[in-house]
């Protein structure tokens, strides 16, 4: 066999604070499946300061950390100086597959990574597997979700970027070893872009709760939205809610499921006077648990619902709330 | 200012077919309107354009038809459109589409701003945007929600990443890509419709735009990423229990679920 030109696979560690997102632990969960086939190695890119943990990468699974450090350069969301660096990496490591976590920053800076490579790139991926080439199939939905494409890339690096939470995070090993490879930055400023502040936002995360509690349009007031607060608190949770109550300003945009808004997977999903748009399915149809409350019997959201509550939600919210308490049950 | 408007014709997706056992898109019986996030960022760069005394051109690449998609952008109060259209751009990808137009962008001129849709419904890539400012060899700020102070010199925008917002301020040149929130898009008036019925659209084929071109990056043999195959996953549908008139059994059994799953427990 000829040497490959190409060769293994780089992920991308996001981090932001210095903490690790947990997509890039499910990134080198699959990535060690990919490369465990294709027989090639796996490694992490992370940039940020010296502080991080990048041990943690060697432990779930990476054979190389690429440390591009510096004390500030990374500490914002600026894509053209991770985009630059990154290629710089790339261009000398020549990996055959690299792969970001689909989130809001790796959507936006990988497109500039594989412009400014001139290579293909699949966006959204939730799933991944080698052809008989040792080439990846990446499938991912579109057409607002209605279909799956199986997407093939002929340039290297084959790059796509992965939905979180589709797949399982590499287990740790904490006796693990691999190498540590520290990088000097090529770049560590923008004068283009100025990142002036971080606005606070109600610091809350949707996508990691393990309960939602969701309400649509049949809120009329944020009183209203009281008994969907206190069953969200009851049940651990956090409270979500369909675009078009988001429109109506008596919850902000944070908290919207769907398409156009956060994916959510929670063991349980309550949707509380919400019809069940396709793009408000988009974002919760793979809920453990899903439970729908709706006066309309012909809903479709009762289509995808385990339990489905035909009535009032102004009656049986409450009548839910009253049973736990009274049942004396606890988180 | 000059700003451009990416816009994209898509199909109306509340009428799109998807054949489960070909494993095909049927589109034939749908009709075609502006990518919704397009109607978003056409909006962003009319009130900008209306403050700064400024030009808005309207950018699509497709077939003929999307020609249309112009004319309407024009009715809802832009001031040009352009109309990117060759067999030979046929089947691009992300990369080779974002060659096109930026090479689009460039031959028409001096401009300030670019403005595209967070994502397409259709192809649904959310790319566009990035490469496009890639290839310009501009920066760009991604899922705009708020546009809060503009000037001649640079924008200033709510971007939503790292799972919360910032504040970032962008010097022209400059591309940006805009979601549903930044605003509510504006009906055509009637106006702009009779200038929309008869403005001319300037249409630029592969020949037109050669001498920013290069031929092999375009079209099919332009695009690395090729799509192998289509499924129609099965809608998926669980068998509820359904409860009418019965909210007693219902809060029952709801309280027992979410005991199974752990979240509940007696105290
Ligand atoms: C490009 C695009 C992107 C979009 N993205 C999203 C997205 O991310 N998320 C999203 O949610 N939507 C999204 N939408 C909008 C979506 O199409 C729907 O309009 C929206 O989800 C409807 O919200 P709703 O269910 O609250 O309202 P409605 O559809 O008006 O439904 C209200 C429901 O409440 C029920 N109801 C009323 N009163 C009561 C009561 N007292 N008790 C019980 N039930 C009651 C009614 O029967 C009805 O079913 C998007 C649309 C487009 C075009
Ligand atoms: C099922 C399917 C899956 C696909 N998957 C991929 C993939 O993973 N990777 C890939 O490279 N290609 C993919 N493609 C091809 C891709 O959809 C097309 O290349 C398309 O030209 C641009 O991508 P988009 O629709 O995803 O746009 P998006 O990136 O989602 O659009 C964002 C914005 O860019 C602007 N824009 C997009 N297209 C145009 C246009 N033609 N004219 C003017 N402005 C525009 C609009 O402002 C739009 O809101 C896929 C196509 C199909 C049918």
């Amino acid at each position: 066999m000829t040497e490959k030109i190409y060769n293994g696979i780089l992920i991308f560690a996001e981090q932001k604070n210095n903490a690790i997102h947990r997509v890039s632990y499910e990134l080198l969960g699959k990535g060690k499946e990919l490369s465990d086939k294709i027989d090639c190695s796996l490694n992490a890119v992370i940039l940020g300061p010296e502080e991080i943990n990048v041990q943690e990468l060697i432990c779930r699974g990476a054979d190389k950390v690429y440390h591009i450090a510096d004390s500030t350069a990374f500490n914002k969301p600026d894509e053209l100086i991770y985009a630059e660096n990154i290629v710089s990496l790339i261009k000398s490591i020549k990996p055959e597959i690299c792969l970001f976590g689909a989130t809001t920053f790796g959507r936006s800076l990988a497109p500039r990574v594989a412009a400014s490579l001139e290579t293909g790139l699949t966006a959204d991926c939730t799933d991944l597997k080698t052809d008989s080439d040792m080439k990846l199939i990446q499938i991912r939905p579109a057409f607002s979700e209605n279909i799956l494409a199986h997407i093939k890339s002929d340039i290297y690096p084959q790059m796509a970027t992965v939905r979180y939470k589709e797949f399982e995070e590499a287990k740790r090993d904490a006796d693990r070893t691999g190498e540590l490879i520290k990088i000097e930055p090529v770049k560590t400023n923008n004068d283009l872009i100025e990142i002036l502040e971080e606005i606070s936002n109600d610091g809350i995360n949707i996508q990691d709760a393990k309960v939602v509690v969701a309400a649509g349009v049949s809120v009329k007031s944020a009183e209203d939205l009281s008994m969907i607060n206190e069953l969200a608190y009851l049940l651990g949770g956090e409270v979500g809610a369909s675009r078009a109550l988001v429109e109506t300003g008596i919850i902000s945009k944070d908290h919207q499921v769907g398409y156009s808004g956060n994916r959510v997977k929670p063991a349980v999903y309550i949707a509380c006077g919400i019809s069940g748009a396709p793009q408000h399915l988009a974002g919760m149809k793979e809920a453990g648990v899903i439970i729908a409350i709706n006066n309309d019997p012909s809903a479709p959201i009762f289509d995808i619902a385990d339990y489905s509550i035909v009535g009032d939600m102004y009656k049986i919210i409450p009548e839910i709330i009253s049973a736990i308490r009274n049942n004396e049950l606890t988180i | 200012m000059n700003i451009v408007v990416l816009v994209k014709q898509v199909p109306d997706m509340e009428k799109v077919k998807f054949d489960r056992e070909a494993g095909r898109i049927d589109r034939s019986s749908a009709g075609t309107e502006i990518n919704p996030f397009d109607l978003n960022a056409l909006e962003a760069a009319l009130q900008i354009s209306e403050n700064t005394n400024g030009k808005v051109t309207v950018l699509t690449m497709g077939p003929a038809q999307a020609e249309e998609a112009l004319r309407e952008a024009i009715a809802r109060g832009a001031d040009e459109g352009i109309l990117l259209t060759d067999v030979k751009f046929g089947g691009s990808d992300v990369k080779a589409t974002s060659t096109i137009l930026s090479s689009a962008i460039k031959k028409a001129g001096q401009f300030d701003l670019v403005i595209a849709g967070i994502q397409s419904v259709d192809g649904d890539t959310g790319q566009v945007g990035a490469e496009v400012a890639g290839y310009l060899g501009i920066p760009h700020i991604s899922n705009v929600e708020a546009i809060k102070n503009y000037t001649e010199e640079y924008i200033e925008v709510v971007s939503s990443v790292w799972e919360s917002q910032y504040l970032k301020r962008g010097k022209y040149p400059l591309l940006i890509t805009v979601t549903k929130d930044v605003n509510v898009p504006r009906l055509p008036s009637f106006k702009n419709k009779m200038k929309a019925r008869k403005v001319e659209i300037t249409k630029w084929s592969y020949e037109d735009l050669k001498e920013v071109l290069d031929p092999s990056k375009i079209g099919i043999k332009g695009s690395p990423t090729k799509v192998k195959k289509i499924e129609v996953p099965q809608q998926s549908m669980r068998e509820g229990k359904l409860y009418k008139e019965n909210d007693e059994k219902a809060v029952e059994d709801i309280l027992n679920a979410l005991k199974s799953c752990k979240v509940l427990k007696e105290a």
